[in-house]
């Protein structure tokens, strides 16, 4: 028996003004699957995941959730995928103006009302899950740390537990047990919940922890996407450049320069 | 020969694709005004920002203007004694043209620009796709409560700023130039129609809904990093104070007469 996969990325390209930045991404997820992207600096990951939130237009190429075409999706359609998803961003995105219950809650009471108190409830139940105390929920985002904000966010994406779930980085700049504590929290979300994962990380222990498949990005396409146990003899001397942390190989820091367009 | 055309008409396209990003965002920002779900506490915190934040620049710069003008035209109608005009003429020009402008260029400085800066830090950093992430539209949630309480509350900084300007004028001409209280008072309301005050009011919230308009558009579309921020903030503030020259002469003409 096949399953319709999660998500379909086919030929999908993006340019800013001269720059193009994905030359035809072609990826697929399936569901209650774990996906771990990998690749050098400024190579498109993050590109990547806004175009499949439709946070940028992509110029080209299918998107499918659950079999439906999104390239094309009018607002309604736009909005109606995306409240089955949930993202931290690279940088946190916090809402400064929002104490941080308002912060992780903020998708929550936009689909119902929640009284102050069980919003207040629900936000310290889910900072405590990732480490915070709950006291936490009174700050102002300013007011943490980056390691801090980064789980807030992440809270903030998972508190209304979503299908599809995008994490940007989510492990960078933590210490390597609040990592692991993530880690753990990502895979609880696929195993326990069913949600299906895409995850942008540089931390190789964590790509292991984490991922069921990886897919490497490199000059504007996945160049290539197998299963995690596949990872260490792909064959690939770009892979195994990264994967193994080498500085010699083809991934000099003047080609990568090169391959942002600089 | 060729370069130069090439960039002519580069900068005209530019400038075409600008202004049709300007309309659509400006009809985009009023039709969400209209639907569901209202943003009260946003409207709330930026009528408070506005109206209210804003009352002591305004009433300064009404309350000197007002001044400084009694001074002025008691020099300018003693030459051909006409000084009783005085409180006419301070009254007809804080109301019909000083309180409105100068309230507007004031307030397009310190509203337009954070409103910039705001929404600004917001697309550099993320937070208006984290919005959209998180079922709300940014331009329900952040541009159409600025316009809508930038647009109601102009005209009532402007009343009061016309309030203050004339107590100015009156101070002057009671306390320096030597006016009888209640003659001074008693002019100022003589020729003062209705008419002057609403054409200032009318001036005023087009004045508010051009401030806001700009604030939230050049801080939506933002360059990227401090630096682009900072950019939007300038061009906010220029484009709004611009607008509100080139608005008052259009609004004063279509009511002239
Ligand atoms: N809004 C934008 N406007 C112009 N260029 C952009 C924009 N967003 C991204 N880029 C460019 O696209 C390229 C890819 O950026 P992206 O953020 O996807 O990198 P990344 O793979 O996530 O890198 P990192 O691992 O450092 O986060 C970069 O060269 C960047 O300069
Ligand atoms: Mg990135």
């Amino acid at each position: 028996m096949t399953t319709t996969p999660k998500i379909v990325m086919q030929g999908v390209t993006k340019s800013f003004g001269d720059k193009q930045v994905l030359r035809g991404i072609d990826l697929e997820v399936a569901p209650e699957e774990s996906l771990a992207i990998i690749g050098t600096s400024g190579c498109g990951k993050s590109v990547t995941l806004k175009c499949l939130l439709g946070l940028l237009r992509a110029d080209g190429g299918s998107i499918l959730v659950d079999g439906v075409e999104m390239i094309d999706a009018n607002r309604h359609q736009m909005e109606a995928m995306r409240q089955r998803f949930g993202m931290t961003f690279q940088f946190g995105a916090l809402f400064d103006s929002l104490p941080i219950w308002e912060n992780v809650t903020f998708r929550l009471r936009q689909r119902q009302t929640l009284s102050r108190t069980e919003a207040r409830h629900i936000a310290a139940e889910t900072i405590t899950q990732l480490g915070l105390a709950s006291h936490v929920i009174d700050q102002f985002p300013a007011e943490l740390s980056g390691g801090m904000q980064k789980r807030v966010a992440l809270a903030r994406a998972i508190a209304d537990k979503p299908e599809i779930l995008l994490f940007d980085e989510p492990t960078s700049g933590l210490d390597p047990i609040t990592g692991g504590v993530i880690d753990s929290l990502i895979l609880d979300s696929v195993r326990r919940l069913g949600a299906t994962a895409l995850t942008i990380s540089h931390d190789m222990a964590s790509v292991r922890r984490i991922a069921d498949k990886v897919a490497m990005v490199h000059k504007g396409v996945i160049i290539w996407c197998g299963s995690a146990s596949e990872m260490d003899n792909t064959g690939i001397a770009e892979v195994d450049q990264f994967v193994h942390g080498l500085a010699d190989g083809p991934l000099t820091l003047a080609a990568q320069a090169e391959a942002r367009g600089e | 020969m060729i370069g130069f055309l090439q960039n002519i008409g580069r900068t005209s396209l530019a400038f075409l694709a600008a202004i049709g990003r300007l309309v659509l965002f400006t009809s985009s920002a009023i039709r969400w005004t209209f639907f569901p779900p209202y943003y009260l506490r946003q409207l709330g915190r930026q009528v408070i920002d506005i109206g209210y934040y804003s009352l002591p620049v305004v009433g300064l710069t009404t309350l000197f203007s007002g001044m400084v003008l009694a001074l002025q035209s008691y020099t300018g109608f003693a030459r051909f004694s006409a000084e009783d005009t005085v409180a006419t003429v301070v009254v007809l020009s804080v109301t019909r043209e000083l309180g409105p402008v100068l309230a507007g260029l004031m307030v397009a400085g310190r509203i337009g620009a954070s409103m910039a800066a705001e929404i600004g830090t917001m697309r550099v950093t993320d937070q208006i796709d984290a919005l959209d992430t998180l079922s709300t539209r940014p331009m329900q949630y952040l541009v159409a409560p600025r316009i809508l309480a930038g647009t109601i509350c102009l005209p009532f900084l402007v009343l009061v700023g016309d309030l203050i300007g004339v107590f100015g004028g009156y101070l002057v001409g009671v306390y320096r130039l030597g006016f009888n209280p209640s003659i001074y008072l008693a002019r100022t309301m003589e020729f003062l129609e209705i008419s002057d005050v609403t054409l200032g009011l009318i001036k005023a919230a087009v004045f508010g809904f051009l401030i806001a308009l700009m604030g939230c558009y050049h801080g939506y579309h933002s360059g990227r990093g401090a630096e682009g921020v900072g950019r939007a903030t300038t061009n906010a503030v220029v484009s709004s104070s611009i607008l509100i020259l080139i608005s008052n002469y259009l609004v004063t003409a279509l009511f002239f007469g």
